[in-house]
């Protein structure tokens, strides 16, 4: 029977394999990541999963497991964080360029020197051109709800393609609150049985990544792509079927926040957006008509969705927790690109904010509202992005 | 398996290496494939790192191996194979997996993976086909190379000695450990046929020749094959449940049935030896090399005996 537990969100999402039933995991121990993986080697040792648990002795042989078990047409998961995805990071693209529906959960986490073990997103930024889905999940329940929703959208023969979750590093990873949990029979009715694209099968041998010419590799590359857009079409149908199975959407590709009277929109991904909407709501208490817009889907980008909400507003406010160095929040170039692609002229303003798992809070969001809309009154442009919680 | 085979005779006539594959000519790696998926049998999956064997199998959409094969990253041979062995486990199905790799992708590169496997007790066959060096990117050392030989990278020769695989599997804790030579068909198929049998990580490395990296012509092949063991520069060996064995003629070798050839018989014919053997220095310190695994191996052979008690 389903139920509510007061879990943290790495449980929620071993609860959310175990819901998937998920039939193989690989997996090394990585902090924040790592009692994600314990709770499911408790699973399947005490039987409540029947799966096999793999303790590898590195996250590239942890992907490369998954990989190799995946192929043979079983449902498979591991989970990492900051240093293990970078050092997984050749296996994370071969398994995409393999069409092979994995889903990974990546608590996201700073990257060294200085050793840190906070939150900041460029662990999975540095991986936006992997060929995965990426979905940035702001509380518990929507970790849990996306491991689920995940394979039923990776799995699908027109996609075929893995997906990241990336979630906050201990905001989220450690964080007690309540989830609702479904147990594998009722989920069976949202989530079908595993049925692969292709898979390993001696009855019907072939080579599988065997050396392509120019002539050839060009269309592996546009199949790739191919089946982004087509997660695009399908991904807001998931989430409304899931709805229908479970009573909770989380807004599809983007979730809007009063933004209908809003004349200006702050966007943010992951537990920033839950931040963004307290201070919302603070700033309408003062009369201010601003907007969110929480960016749930990263790869393949909701540009469409992103530019109609932008669309006549008087300006945007984009919160980024990485920088791409040398230029700005890749949130910021992202959206930045879509209005453009689209004709819009909305002013952006770029803060970056929270590195290293510095804390943000609504009433500097608050702020950075008002300096931003300061600038645009005041300022032509063009905006360069502005290091807001910078210590001089 | 019940499958038996004492003489040439006895080689299963179908092949799973196909004609056009792109091999040099005289390759050892392409024979001893050849040899390893006739053992196998269709019931074999393959998984296969960056290597020889990644390019010598055909260009897309064609392939020259008839068993589903998995190229995989470089460093995940072993990983790959033990996610797909489990894949099947959970599906009931029973299969050979099998990880074919390089020395490259085997000794340096892939060893962790290999190493972890390994000690997880994983039921895979790993075969690592040694030909002494990067030979895809073009002859470069690598952890396998041995001493003296030249490479690209080592243009004066490798000054340091080769990494022993076969005793780093055996204190790893695998299953079976076997050194195999094609130019030794019957040593070959017989221990195949044995890690065929068992269960949990077997590790067997083949002797694997290379005419356009070892400079020699490849009409050789076979005969250079026999020289390495004849002059003890390759030890035929397995070790199984805790007994090491010579095997073959490294058997006779070691029971002094016969005596070692000389060395410079093995390294004439080979251009990559041309500065051990215009250098008589480097000769003794290779010869001394080869005297000093000897006396390893003797060592090896008489603590793991049949004989040792409990």
């Amino acid at each position: 029977m389903s139920g509510t537990i007061i879990i943290t969100g790495n449980h929620a999402v071993s609860y959310g394999a175990w819901s998937s039933r998920v039939r193989f995991v690989a997996a090394y121990p990585i902090t924040p990541q790592t009692t994600i993986v314990e709770m499911l080697s408790d699973f399947v040792n005490t039987g409540k999963m029947k799966a096999e648990f793999m303790t590898v002795e590195s996250e590239h042989s942890a992907a490369a497991a998954v990989m190799g078990a995946e192929s043979t047409g079983v449902r498979s998961f591991t989970a990492t964080s900051s240093h293990g995805l970078l050092y997984m990071s050749e296996v994370v693209h071969w398994i995409a360029r393999s069409r092979l529906p994995v889903v990974m959960v990546v608590v996201n986490r700073a990257i060294a020197p200085p050793w840190s073990i906070w939150t900041e997103l460029l662990d999975t930024m540095t991986h936006r051109d992997a060929g995965w889905i990426q979905v940035y999940v702001s509380n518990n329940q929507e970790a849990y709800d996306m491991v689920i929703q995940s394979y039923r959208l990776s799995e699908m023969k027109r996609v075929s393609m893995p997906t990241m979750i990336c979630m906050d590093g201990f905001i989220l990873s450690h964080t007690f609150a309540p989830v609702t949990v479904h147990t594998p029979e009722e989920t069976d009715e949202f989530l079908p049985s595993y049925s692969p694209l292709w898979k390993i099968d001696p009855e019907n041998p072939f080579s599988l990544g065997n050396m392509a010419t120019p002539d050839y590799y060009y269309e592996f590359s546009y199949l790739m792509h191919e089946a982004h857009e087509n997660a695009k079409k399908l991904f807001n149908n998931v989430d409304k079927e899931f709805e229908r199975f479970s009573g909770r959407s989380h807004g599809g590709k983007v979730h809007g926040y009063m933004l209908d009277d809003s004349e200006s929109v702050i966007l943010a991904m992951g537990t920033l957006s839950e931040e963004v909407m307290v201070a919302i709501d603070n700033l309408r208490k003062r009369g201010e008509k601003v907007g969110a817009l929480k960016v749930r889907l990263f790869r393949p980008f909701p540009a469409e969705e992103i530019s109609k909400a932008l669309e006549d507003k008087e300006f945007a406010l984009i919160l980024d927790r990485s920088l791409s160095y040398g230029y700005e929040g890749q949130l910021a170039t992202e959206t930045k690109a879509a209005l453009h692609t689209s004709g819009i002229e909305t002013p952006v303003i770029n803060m970056i904010t929270g590195l290293g798992g510095r804390d943000v809070t609504y009433k500097e969001i608050e702020k950075f509202h008002g300096l931003a809309k300061k600038k645009v009154s005041s300022e032509k442009g063009p905006f360069k992005p502005i290091f807001i919680q910078l210590k001089r | 398996m019940g499958k038996e085979i004492k003489t040439v005779k006895d080689i299963p006539l179908q092949e799973l290496l196909l004609p056009g594959h792109v091999a040099c000519a005289g390759c050892g790696m392409a024979i001893s494939v050849r040899h390893v998926l006739k053992i196998l049998g269709g019931n074999t999956v393959v998984t296969v790192p960056a290597c020889c064997l990644s390019v010598i199998q055909g260009l897309f959409p064609k392939t020259a191996v008839a068993v589903p094969l998995k190229n995989v990253p470089f460093a995940s041979a072993a990983a790959v194979a033990s996610g797909l062995k489990a894949g099947f486990r959970l599906q009931g199905k029973e299969l050979n997996v099998v990880a074919i790799a390089g020395d490259g992708g085997t000794y340096d590169i892939g060893l962790q993976a290999l190493s972890g496997a390994v000690e997880r007790g994983e039921d895979i066959i790993y075969f690592c086909y040694d030909n002494q060096a990067y030979m895809n990117t073009g002859i470069q050392r690598s952890g396998a190379t041995p001493y003296g030989a030249w490479t690209t990278t080592t243009p004066k020769g490798k000054k340091e000695r080769r990494k022993d695989l076969g005793l780093m599997m055996i204190a790893n804790g695998a299953t079976y450990v076997a050194t195999v030579n094609p130019s030794f068909p019957m040593d070959f198929y017989g221990k195949f046929l044995k890690a065929e049998e068992k269960k949990g990580p077997r590790v067997l490395i083949g002797y694997s020749v290379c005419p356009p990296g070892w400079r020699y012509t490849p009409e050789l092949s076979i005969e250079l094959g026999k020289l390495a063991v004849q002059t003890g520069a390759w030890i035929l060996w397995e070790f199984e449940e805790g007994v090491f064995r010579f095997t073959g003629y490294s058997k006779r070798l070691a029971e002094g049935k016969a005596k070692r050839k000389p060395i410079e018989l093995y390294l004439e014919p080979q251009g990559r030896f041309r500065n051990v053997l215009r250098d008589p220095e480097k000769l003794k310190a290779l010869k001394r090399g080869i005297n000093e695994r000897w006396r390893v191996y003797r060592k090896i052979a008489e603590v793991y005996s049949s004989s040792t008690p409990g």
